[in-house]
């Protein structure tokens, strides 16, 4: 994903340690996504997303951090948010992305559920030392 | 944390209308309540509305359908309200298309139906 300049004043946080750690990161990038003009089916599909990846850092990730930021492109304004932890990682992200798997008892629908409800995501992870999971959602 | 969703009794109709963005563990613990309330008020209806929340992730997906079908073997149907446009949009390309729930635009059509299905129980084989 190219990095899109940030919006410096409307970064956030959120520590990730536990569930209720993830209503709030939703509550967070659900108020960026209303201030970057997001409209609400948008807001609806970014909010999703992000909760689905803020429960991935909390369950396989042992927890990690949300940051959030609205972005600006030439002619455009969108929300960034990215999700981190230092966890096991993901042994093969392309199989943790097929619709339908998980390691666990899910329905392994978070990560290729949230890939489709966002413009842009990248999944970076490495066994061992843990899993950053990007997106952006445009205004449109 | 120990805050849990009130579940009414109306007739034989269980009433459930979640208010805020709940966390997962009060997700679990109204499906929970639930099945423990058809049984103890020997309830033939779950009405679980939906209108306040503004998403539907996986875990509260799931939720639902379980709860329609832990309800079912419990003698119970359960109708699920108000689901709002914005949420029926995203849950379906998140991929999760609530197969086995029983869905109603808002609370009187949910009751309408139940209603409707108390009356014309569907014929055994
Ligand atoms: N942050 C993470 N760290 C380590 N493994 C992860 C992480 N996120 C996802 N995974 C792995 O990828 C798999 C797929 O994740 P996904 O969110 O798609 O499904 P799930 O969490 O298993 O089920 P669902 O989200 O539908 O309840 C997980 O089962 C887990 O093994
Ligand atoms: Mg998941």
């Amino acid at each position: 994903m190219r990095n899109y300049p940030a919006d410096e004043a409307s970064r956030e946080e959120v520590a990730i340690q536990a569930s209720g750690d993830v209503v709030k990161a939703r509550q967070t990038v659900r108020l960026l996504a209303q201030q970057a003009g997001l409209s609400l089916v948008n807001q609806t599909k970014l909010v999703t997303a992000a909760s689905e990846l803020g429960r991935n850092t909390l369950i396989y990730g042992g927890g990690g951090t949300a940051q959030a930021a609205i972005v600006r492109d030439v002619a455009r304004v969108g929300v960034w948010v990215r999700f981190a932890d230092t966890g096991p990682g993901i042994p093969d992200t392309e199989l943790a992305l097929t619709d339908g798997w998980t390691s666990g008892s899910g329905m392994g629908l978070g990560l290729s559920g949230a890939r489709r409800l966002v413009d842009e995501f990248e999944l970076d992870s490495t066994p061992g030392v843990g899993t950053t999971v990007t997106v952006l959602k445009w205004a449109r | 944390m120990s805050d849990r969703v009130p579940v009414l009794k109306i007739g034989d109709i269980l009433l459930v209308s979640i208010q805020i963005d709940l966390e997962d563990q009060m997700v679990l613990d109204l499906q929970d309540d639930l099945s423990q309330q058809i049984v103890a008020t020997s309830a033939r209806g779950v009405v679980i509305d939906i209108s306040a929340l503004e998403i539907v992730d996986s875990f509260v997906g799931r939720m639902l359908a379980t709860t329609a079908a832990i309800s079912r073997v419990l003698g119970a149907e359960t109708v699920v309200v108000g689901m709002r446009p914005a949420v029926a949009m995203t849950l379906v390309e998140l991929g999760l298309s609530l197969g086995g729930v029983r869905t109603a635009l808002n609370l009187e059509l949910g009751l309408g139906y139940l209603r409707r299905a108390q009356v014309s129980p569907p014929a055994s084989p």
